[in-house]
């Protein structure tokens, strides 16, 4: 019954009536939000009067169909006529269809060209999908971050209750200002993703070696969800985008203060490089960045995925003598695999701590101690 | 240069009298007839039953689908598992179910139609049936590879299918590239036999629709396949062999890909629906009782169609960041397509109009097919405006979009079909009580399956995901009820099938159904082993 309430809620919501009466922002069961911006307004009235159209053409096809069935059946003694062609008709079911066609592309071609003009921006981010998360870098400030999923791995896993964002939510959520033409260069460092914010009618793939443009100017604050749209390997659908609409002063106060804090971390980094971290508190760290960061394709036990993720527990590079393959390959990656070069992601000390997590855990035990200023001097080429 | 001998052996009122005779009046017995067969219906047969079993096998990755969306959060299978569910499930249902059933229809009723006593190229046509199974033991052999099967998508789309693929993708490449020899072989084999066998007086404007709908499909695949065999080699030679087709860091172009795949791709999605609108035309003139409505426009707009397949393929990669003017271009054309197919569903309609209206099993899913495949088409008109297309791209949508054209389309027609010349094939009426079981209960539970997926799409439920958010729950659980029933209702199908074929049932004439026009109503039911050994001569 729930579904039939549903479905039916479904006819009645389409109405534009109805939708209009929805606030904006609200998610939708069944239909297309109209969003937050004037494109996706523009985008959801085109939607609905393509949706109108096609139900007009339905029951006019179908109801035609439907008497000729119940009028013209055999065993309602129904003879057959004799006729089979009738140029008058064809051409009219011809013609009329094309009209109708341009009536469609003319408010289509006027929002497509709206969408497409990225001039006279007021900012610019630059969005780089990964396997699987993305990095947002403010272009005018001195402020980047990787966004990933906060949902907990024991909520997938049906451990643990599934709370209201699900799969929806994000450690590092992009802010934006409204009122003010954002513009996106979207790009990929390895697949090929997809950059989707439902309610700014928004979707960009992301190509790896090439950049995208896209652009939005929110009209109400608010926060944003959408996902990664595009297949992008294993965790594609735990890959979602958040966006944090502010009022330009907040906005203003929020990115002079991420500002301030990226510039203490880069001098805490440089504190640290003098500094020697315990086993202990390398290993807790290391655990951490471990189960936030690799574990997505190595596994939790370090396994990995046989044929697909190489495993670290037991593998040369883990329990080798040399520390340096071990640093090279989490610092620039490996060319030509899912293995991605970290030491954009991850500060010196996360790495060093990640690394001696990886030679200490799952009997990988090498007793090996990896600090921040091993990082540093692999990084300058000492 | 050419001999007397030659010429005898090329013209059909002479031909091989001499190996003829001695296996005309028997049919050869056990296992081997069917591995050494050169007889169009032996071949249609096999094709048919290879179509079914891999529908079932394609069927069953669905059920797993489905059983994982089941509702939210991890239960059943890993996502990379997924992944190769959802890959191989759509490779199989394309390229083993629907192509080869069409086919398998194509051999069994083109000769009959046309009054051909075989098709053109008997030893040609085992061959592209019997490398069939190999593409796919092949194919599905890979899924035990360490690291599992494909798991990028039927699309393959690259990088993801080179330099982060897997290992099986080798043995994914080459199972696509013998699916590929035997559908142009097939299709070869179609225009050939067409264009040379056809009886005296079987003008082109005289052939049965369903003749001259595989006729232009069979130029669709010609010229589309190799460009799928091509593209599957460039993924080859970027993954082992160091090219960088497709790899920007080597001058190449990942965008590259998605343009060659859907040059192929788009076509493709007519080649597995024009031999459909082939059989509609067939089966809605006979149970209405009156002759087709527009022959020569259903004709006209089976060619429009085929020839706008060939410039409309970016629509679907109107997200990858085309110049405007060329989405514009892209979704005029696109919408252009609704025209030729308006024409099409119009002179179905007009056809019953004023006919003498039964509903028999195979104008039952006849009708099912125009409203359901008129709804599929709809939504692609609405997926064909290109800023709308932004919101609806890679959606549930995109699904709901494409499974009723094709499983409410394509495979509704091909069970049509089936019920349609079914009684020709075995000489008896299949049993109506469990077809009757078998429609509603599949029309029923397709709808379940599919219709709400418009809604999830819609509220923003991505495709190829194993888990979603909390408010995609309630309509996935009906989906996957939906799919289970559907899934079940085919082995009803399963059941009446065998039934038919242990020659149970009511015997019938040699037109079975009143109304039924056309060559292959005038051969008795069953049809014999031979026929047409001389030309009829159609009027």
């Amino acid at each position: 019954m729930k579904f039939l309430q549903t479905a039916f809620g479904a006819l009645l919501l389409s109405t534009p009536i109805m939708s209009l009466a929805q606030s904006a922002s609200e998610r939708s069961n069944i239909n297309l939000r109209p969003g937050v911006t004037d494109i996706s307004q523009q985008v959801f009235g085109l939607h609905m009067m393509m949706f109108w159209i096609c139900v007009a053409i339905a029951v006019i096809v179908f109801g035609v169909m439907f008497y000729a069935m119940i009028k013209h059946r055999k065993s309602a003694g129904a003879k057959p006529a004799n006729f089979h062609e009738n140029v008058k008709v064809e051409i009219a079911w011809t013609v009329v269809p094309f009209l109708i066609l341009i009536a469609m592309a003319v408010p289509a071609a006027s929002t497509l060209l709206d969408m497409e003009d990225v001039s006279k921006p007021d900012l610019t981010v630059l969005v780089t999908g990964s396997q699987w998360k993305w990095h947002y870098k403010y272009m005018d400030n001195d402020v980047e971050f990787f966004s990933t999923l906060a949902t907990q791995p024991e909520q997938i896993r049906n451990k643990f209750t599934k709370s209201e964002n699900y799969l929806l939510e994000v450690d590092r959520p992009l802010v934006i200002p409204t009122g003010k033409k954002v513009r996106f260069l979207i790009t990929s460092d390895d697949v090929i993703h997809s950059w989707w914010v439902p309610d700014f009618a928004v979707k960009k793939d992301a190509n790896p070696g090439f950049i995208n443009e896209a652009w939005t100017n929110v009209n109400e604050p608010g926060v944003y969800r959408g996902q990664c749209a595009e297949l992008c390997g294993k965790d594609h659908g735990f890959m979602p985008v958040v966006v944090i609409a502010m009022e330009p002063e907040e906005y203003e106060a929020w990115i002079v203060e991420q500002e301030a804090i990226a510039q203490r971390a880069r001098e805490e980094e440089q504190r640290l490089l003098a500094m020697n971290m315990s086993m202990e508190e390398l290993m807790t760290t290391g655990k951490q960045v471990y189960d936030s960061v690799c574990a997505a394709c190595h596994m939790p036990n370090g396994e990995g995925l046989a044929g697909v993720f190489p495993a670290i527990k037991g593998s040369a590079i883990a329990t080798g003598d040399d520390l340096n393959p071990h640093i090279d390959i989490i610092v620039y990656g490996k060319a030509g695999t899912a293995m991605q070069s970290f030491a954009k992601q991850l500060t010196m000390s996360e790495i060093a701590a990640v690394i001696t997590y990886q030679r200490n855990a799952w009997g990988n035990n090498t007793g090996d101690m990896v600090q921040a200023k091993d990082i540093n001097a692999v990084m300058n080429g000492e | 240069m050419s001999t007397a001998t030659d010429t005898v052996n090329t013209n059909p009122d002479s031909h091989g009298h001499d190996s003829h005779d001695d296996h005309h009046h028997h049919i050869p017995k056990g296992l081997m007839r069917w591995v050494l067969t050169t007889n169009h219906k032996d071949i249609g047969t096999l094709y048919l039953w290879f179509a079914f079993i891999m529908f079932l096998v394609g069927g069953a990755m669905a059920m797993v689908i489905r059983a994982e969306l089941f509702q939210p959060g991890l239960q059943i299978v890993e996502p990379n598992f997924f992944n190769q569910m959802t890959t191989v499930h759509g490779l199989i249902m394309v390229f083993g179910a629907v192509m080869p059933a069409f086919t398998g229809l194509a051999n069994w009723l083109i000769p009959m139609m046309i009054g051909a006593p075989d098709m053109a190229l008997p030893r040609m046509n085992n061959w592209s049936f019997w490398i069939l199974p190999f593409a796919f033991l092949i194919l599905l052999s890979s899924l035990f590879v360490e690291g599992g099967g494909p798991a990028f998508g039927w699309t393959f789309y690259a990088p993801l299918s080179t330099t982060y693929s897997g290992d099986s993708t080798a043995l994914f490449v080459f199972s696509v590239h013998i699916m590929g020899i035997s559908s142009i072989m097939g299709a070869i084999n179609v225009i050939v036999t067409i264009f040379n066998m056809r009886a005296p007086g079987m003008t082109y404007m005289k052939m049965p629709l369903f003749v001259w709908t595989w006729l232009i499909t069979a130029f669709l695949l010609i010229a589309v396949m190799p460009v799928l065999a091509g593209v599957v080699t460039m993924v080859l030679t970027d993954k082992y062999f160091g090219t960088s087709f497709f790899d920007a860091a080597g001058g190449g172009d990942p965008v590259l890909f998605q343009h060659i795949f859907w040059f192929f791709g788009h076509p493709e999605v007519y080649i597995m629906i024009l031999p459909a609108f082939g059989i509609i035309s067939q089966i809605v003139p006979t149970f209405s009782r009156k002759k087709l409505f527009g022959y020569a426009s259903m004709v006209y707009a089976t060619a429009s169609i085929a020839l706008l397949s060939f410039i409309v393929w970016a629509h679907h990669m109107f997200t990858t960041g085309m110049p405007v003017f060329a989405e514009m271009f892209f979704m005029i054309a696109t919408m252009i397509i609704a025209v030729p197919t308006g024409v099409k569903v119009f002179n179905w309609v007009a056809t019953m109009w004023r006919g003498s209206i039964s509903f028999e099993i195979p104008m039952l899913f006849a009708i099912a097919f125009i409203i359901l495949f008129t709804i599929g088409g709809l939504s692609g008109l609405m997926l064909a405006i290109t800023p709308v297309d932004f919101q609806y791209h890679d959606t549930y949508f995109v699904v709901a979009h494409f499974h009723y054209v094709l499983v409410t389309g394509a495979v509704f027609s091909i069970m049509a079909a089936v019920y349609y010349w079914l009684p020709k094939w075995t000489g008896r009426m299949f049993d109506i009580t469990l077809a009757k079981w078998h429609f509603w209960c599949s029309l029923i539970s397709v709808n379940v399956l599919f219709f709400p997926m418009h809604f999830v799409g819609l509220a923003g439920m991505p495709r190829r995901i194993p888990d979603y958010a909390l408010q995609f729950a309630d309509f996935n659980k009906w989906i996957s009820v939906g799919g289970f029933a559907f899934g079940l209702s085919q082995l009803i199908f399963l059941a009446l099938v065998i039934k038919a074929c242990r020659k149970k049932g009511e015997k019938v004439s040699s037109q079975v159904w009143e109304g039924a026009e056309g060559l292959e109503w005038e051969i008795p039911s069953p049809a014999p082993y031979h026929t047409f050994d001389t030309p009829p001569t159609v009027k």
